[in-house]
């Protein structure tokens, strides 16, 4: 064990990069490049992880929580001290690419440089004017607990990191793969909706057959989409501009963030993330005709039934009346939260509603959060699996126990 | 028949199980003080308290509050000695039409309960389900953060 521990250490070690000298000042941007830098910054969902909840925009300091530990956003204001203020375009593209800061050091791959890796000179160029040009904010992060030395990073990239960017599909359209350069690169979906391995890497097999997120569930976008309405190019386009389409139930969680970024950025780059993500759902008209209509007769047999009391007093007010009706929300059976293989995303979302950000408009639904025991919850989640026509979740009880423990 | 704790008393009533709570509280029990607002649990104006958790109480059915201490404004003190909160409420005189003030006064006991020294931020983000039509939000706020001091014991 120490053996190998020393090969793995000593070959990390060997992989580190050169220190990376400090510019003195940062050189001067064109206002064009530090627009597009804005709008790609969107595209890449940065404040996820680079703005704090109530902190300083871009400054960092949001825990990110992930099985090897958490790890905290960094400040990549152009600070000297304390940001990127005396990082070179070089130094943030090697960073961007290769996942090296500018003394050298790895960094974690939870900063997605798997997917940056992909993006063209020019877009980097542009990211780079645009944070360079943020306000700086002086803003020591608390250090990552993470107890993997960062030498070892060099052993995961070895086997994980496929550097290079994005190459064109010959024989697909132009707006395909602008999509797939997008969503493969800068808006890296994959992190969250490709499942990842023991090493947290994520299992290109199995690009895009739904992971993580935060703790929710982040739903598959290839064939096996629980979508119960397949995504057509349209409806995708909708919701990921707007968070809500027909058909669809709104964003929620952590997607709900990805949509108010996605209202920001041009509309035929969504259009183009659309065209590509519907296409990795490659079940023919026929099986997505009969998936659509079972779904569609689902949701209006579940308007007759009564039996729950649960549903029926707290539920039903607005959720028989489907979205046609004024205070109307979609028909249950038509939401993804019910069709995942985990009640996590639906107990969430009745626990604490779906609320914009304080002071934005938004879809809004109300938090039941205090109104139903754990008990009470429990039964509407298996009330709730069953009008999807899904096999039963197994260990609802559990999983919300779990759940209103704070996990 | 249903039993339903309020303000501390025991009350058996015929509604059906399905019932919203708010219906019951005015309808049954004359306890006027929770509004209809939306009905649809997007206002706050409902808002009661289920074993000091703050509830809409229009979208929530009566059996799912059976067992549980149901508190509402009428538990707080009475026009003659009005309670803390009730008293903090009338000195920012916080209430213009005021039918949105039963609700935020029963958010805002449940958060100085469960955080007697809440700051405003706190407050704030607490009140954050709750509308008000009149534009009265800094004097309920001032309210809010009065009725902490005075639950406080500072007078």
């Amino acid at each position: 064990m120490a053996v190998a521990l020393a090969v793995l250490t000593g070959f990390g070690g060997c992989a580190s990069h050169e220190r990376l000298e400090p510019i003195q000042q940062p050189p001067s941007f064109s206002r064009e490049a530090v627009a597009k830098g804005a709008e790609l910054a969107h595209l890449g969902n940065c404040m996820g992880c680079h703005t704090a909840e109530g902190g300083k925009a871009y400054a960092g300091g949001t825990p990110i929580k992930t099985p090897f530990g958490t790890i905290y956003g960094t400040n990549i204001t152009p600070d000297r001290d304390t940001g990127i203020g005396g990082w070179s375009q070089d130094a943030f593209a090697r960073a961007m690419r290769e996942g090296v800061d500018r003394d050298g050091r790895h960094l974690y791959p939870a900063f997605p440089y798997d997917h940056f890796t992909k993006l063209t000179d020019e877009d980097i160029a542009a990211l780079y004017a645009f944070v360079m040009t943020r306000e700086p904010v002086r803003q020591e992060n608390p250090a990552n607990r993470v107890p993997i030395p960062r030498a070892f990073i060099g052993v995961w990239k070895s086997r994980y990191l496929e550097r290079g960017t994005y190459q064109p599909v010959a024989g697909r359209s132009a707006e395909w793969n602008r999509g797939a350069y997008l969503v493969q690169g800068l808006a890296h979906c994959g992190a969250c909706h490709t499942p990842r391995n023991a090493m947290g890497a994520e299992r290109k097999e199995a690009a895009f057959a739904g992971g993580e997120a935060e703790g929710w569930h982040a739903p598959a976008l290839n064939s096996a989409s629980p979508s119960p309405v397949p995504w057509t190019v349209d409806a995708l386009h909708e919701y990921l501009r707007h968070g809500m389409a027909d058909l669809h139930a709104m964003s929620a969680g952590p997607m709900a963030e990805v949509v108010r970024d996605l209202s920001q950025v041009a509309e035929a780059d969504v259009h183009a993330i659309a065209t590509y993500v519907v296409s990795l759902d490659t079940r023919n008209d026929a099986e997505r005709k009969r998936v659509r209509e079972a779904a569609l007769a689902r949701a209006q047999a579940s308007k007759a039934v009564q039996g729950n009391v649960t549903y029926d007093g707290s539920c039903a007010e607005c959720h028989n009346r489907g979205r046609a009706e004024e205070g109307g929300a979609l028909e249950l059976p038509l939401g993804t939260a019910l069709t995942i293989p985990t009640p996590r995303n639906l107990a969430y979302i009745i626990r604490d509603g779906i609320v914009p950000p304080d002071g934005e408009r938004g879809a809004w639904m109300p938090a039941f959060a205090g109104a139903l025991t754990d008990e009470q919850l429990t039964d509407l989640l298996i009330y709730l699996r069953a009008l999807s026509g899904q096999p039963a979740w197994p260990n609802v009880a559990a999983e919300v126990r779990q759940i209103s423990r704070g996990h | 028949m249903a039993k339903l704790d309020v303000n501390g008393r025991m009350h058996e009533v015929h509604a059906d199980e399905g019932t919203p709570l708010l219906y019951v509280l005015r309808e049954e029990l004359a306890l006027n003080a929770a509004k209809f607002g939306c009905g649809l649990g997007q206002c706050g104006a409902c808002t009661v308290l289920a074993d000091g958790e703050a509830i809409f109480s229009c979208i929530t059915p009566i059996s799912v509050v059976q067992g549980r201490k149901i508190r509402t404004v009428e538990g707080l003190g009475t026009a003659e000695k009005p309670g803390p909160m009730q008293q903090a409420f009338i000195e920012a005189q916080a209430a213009q039409c005021g039918y949105c003030i039963p609700g935020m006064m029963m958010r805002t006991q449940a958060l100085l309960e469960r955080k007697p020294g809440a700051s405003e931020a706190d407050i704030r983000a607490a009140l954050q389900p709750h509308l008000c039509r009149c534009g009265t939000h800094m004097r309920i706020v001032r309210a809010a953060v009065r009725a902490a001091e005075l639950m406080r014991g500072k007078s």
